[in-house]
């Protein structure tokens, strides 16, 4: 097999089982892989492969199968997908029984509240290095300004933001 | 209290998974909550609650793992496949394909312009779902200092997450232990 193609599927087999909080909380680590330690790709690759999942109908985590279409062509982003999906859909099998019987034991409880502050802190970061990473221009921080106080103050869908930054862009805006 | 379970099998999975997995942009979650509770009933807002909540703890995909303890539920080791694949395989379809378009319409200057408009949007809707789950934590002003940390060690000083989630998350919940009430 491609050492890539190996190579990938490695960095993403480890990468499913800390992924806590989801496939948005990993975006950080993910970007240290991919554009600091393996030079897979530069800043601006990693931000228009995020816009592109987001684009795209689906799970969030297709953003992982992008990096590995980067990287590796169309069985790359497939690898990476299975990769990415594989080790927690084992885990989740095998502890979803037992889970239930636990519901209200103080330690579940405990366990919840503690993680939940460290996946927030995760998915902030992931917000963080991607503005990093996508905005280039004081027009860019600004489509990235009004996205956030749109999305916190209204319940339009998310798609009309990307069509109106899309035209934005487009018209070289940004 | 375990209600009668409706039978729900392998295809039916498959076919609602599809359904969930076309269902949303940039994360399906509110769409899967809508099918499998309110339109096909397999799971009541409880129990559906449950198993996010059990998605969300565990590592991986939160989707994709409500997917595959769905499937447990009612058909095994078949269903948890049969829900995984009907999930991720239209999405991955349309993605690659997208990929493979851009990848070719990416010279001419206007589609990559769009595309930096699109990212920084899409990086301002991340960061508004990292704040509107932020909300919560400021009752235990404990929780809000784990997340600066969390936040601090991961996107300001680059931190490697496994390093950070070895030391952080036993710390947190050995916190969260020491403060539980009653």
């Amino acid at each position: 097999m491609n050492p890539v193609l190996i190579e990938l599927a490695a960095q993403f087999l480890l990468l499913s089982m800390l992924s806590i909080g989801g496939a948005n909380a990993i975006i950080p680590e993910i970007h240290r892989r991919a554009v600091d330690v393996q030079h897979w790709m530069t800043d601006a690759d990693f931000a228009q492969l995020f816009a592109l999942s987001q684009a795209a109908p689906g799970p969030n985590v297709l953003i992982v199968s992008l990096i590995g279409w980067k990287v590796a062509g169309v069985a790359g982003g497939v690898i990476a997908m299975l990769a990415m999906s594989g080790p927690s859909s084992v885990l989740a099998y095998a502890v979803a029984h037992a889970w239930e019987r636990f519901r209200d034991a103080p330690w579940r409880i405990a366990v919840q509240r503690g993680l939940a502050p460290v996946t927030v802190g995760l998915i902030l970061s992931s917000g963080y290095v991607l503005t990093r990473a996508a905005d280039q221009s004081w027009m860019a921080y600004a489509i990235t300004g009004v996205t956030i106080a749109l999305a916190l103050k209204t319940s339009w869908h998310p798609l009309w933001f990307l069509c109106v930054a899309a035209i934005l862009g487009a018209a070289g805006f940004v | 209290m375990t209600a009668p379970q409706p039978a729900v099998g392998a295809s039916a999975l498959f076919i609602g998974f599809l359904k969930i997995g076309l269902s949303g942009f940039g994360g399906v979650m509110p769409f899967a909550r809508r099918m499998i509770v309110e339109e096909q009933r397999w799971l009541t807002e409880l129990e559906f609650l449950d198993v996010l909540s059990l998605s969300q703890f565990l590592p991986g995909p939160n989707i994709v793992n409500v997917s595959v303890i769905i499937g447990r539920r009612f058909h095994g080791v078949i269903g948890s496949v049969a829900a995984c694949t009907g999930l991720m395989l239209m999405p991955l379809i349309i993605v690659l394909a997208l990929a493979t378009l851009y990848a070719q319409f990416a010279e001419f200057s206007s589609v990559r312009d769009a595309f930096s408009g699109v990212s920084a949007s899409a990086s301002g809707l991340i960061l508004a779902t990292a704040l509107k789950l932020a909300r919560p934590l400021k009752q235990h002003p404990w929780q809000v200092g784990v997340c600066v940390i969390a936040f601090v060690g991961i996107a300001l000083f680059r931190v490697p997450l496994l390093w950070l989630l070895a030391v952080l998350c036993p710390l947190s919940i050995a916190i969260a232990w020491w403060r539980r009430p009653g």
